[in-house]
């Protein structure tokens, strides 16, 4: 098992994974540093990764696009907010039009990787925050959520009521 | 995740939101699928301007969110909205354990590089 934590928090609209892999910091980090490397695991089978740009340093761009099975081109990048190797890596992950120019319609995700040793190997953790996607941004807005749904689960029997017509 | 109780004021709101067979039937076609207030009102013998004040006592109360798109006010239950988001969150979730699953093979296969 790759993944050995995880944590979803919906008010706080952030997923954190932790994963442990039996290989030293300094090669879990080329993974990521690396362009050819980075595009070996990036895109799913069904939809590799071609890397354009791997400006790897703090305020640069990496541009992506993976390609579907029909040879459609999805591309994206990241804005490269820090780099300090071989621990820390931060960026925003951001959609991008078909010239590789940023699509400022779509939402960016922010995401920092953390890489740790551990006995035998290493542990990486991902903390993407992903703030909008307009339905989770209007969700996130209020605070009373859960505790209308919880009540709302109570008043079911109330809602079943025969409508007005 | 914060689970909290209603406190009494919003336990209040919320019944006296219910307590009408409009609203009732509003979060419950709200629950359904997003609606505007016009096309809501075309439901019911009232005016728009009626339907409207329904909905925003049914917003005070946390059970419908409303936002402007165009001209138009458009009505989402709370419900519908948690989903959305939770939805936005599991496919994260799907995209990384694959990507991290993919991560491992790559390690996997430098590792058998170098002792060869």
């Amino acid at each position: 098992m790759t993944v050995t934590e995880l944590s979803k928090d919906l008010d706080e609209a952030t997923l954190s994974i932790v994963a442990e892999y039996p290989a030293d910091v300094t090669r879990v980090w080329q993974l990521w540093a690396d362009p050819r490397l980075l595009e070996r695991w990036w895109g799913p089978p069904s939809h590799p990764a071609t890397v354009t740009e791997h400006d790897f340093h703090a305020g640069g761009t990496v541009r992506y696009f993976m390609t579907g099975p029909e040879g459609e081109q999805y591309h994206g990048g990241w804005r490269v907010v820090a780099v300090e190797p071989p621990h820390r890596l931060e960026f925003q992950d951001f959609f991008a039009n078909e010239d590789g120019t940023e699509n400022t319609d779509l939402p960016v995700s922010s995401t920092v990787v953390s890489i740790a040793a551990i006995e035998g190997g290493a542990r990486m953790t991902i903390d993407t925050r992903y703030p909008s996607t307009e339905a989770l941004e209007q969700a996130l807005e209020m605070g009373m959520e859960e505790g209308i749904t919880l009540a709302l689960g109570q008043i079911d029997d109330l809602l079943a009521e025969p409508v007005v017509s | 995740m914060v689970v909290r109780s209603l406190d009494e004021k919003e336990t209040d709101r919320l019944f006296h939101a219910l307590a009408d067979a409009t609203r009732r039937d509003i979060v419950v076609r709200a629950a359904a699928g997003t609606l505007s207030v016009s096309a809501l009102a075309r439901f019911y013998p009232m005016s728009v301007t009626a339907v409207q004040k329904h909905v925003d006592v049914l917003e005070s109360a946390g059970l419908v969110h409303k936002n402007r798109r165009g001209r138009e006010q458009i009505v989402t239950s709370v419900q519908r909205r948690l989903e959305t988001a939770r939805n936005v969150l599991d496919q994260l979730e799907a995209a990384w354990r694959e990507r991290l699953d993919r991560f491992a093979d790559v390690l996997a296969e430098l590792e058998e590089g170098d002792q060869q």
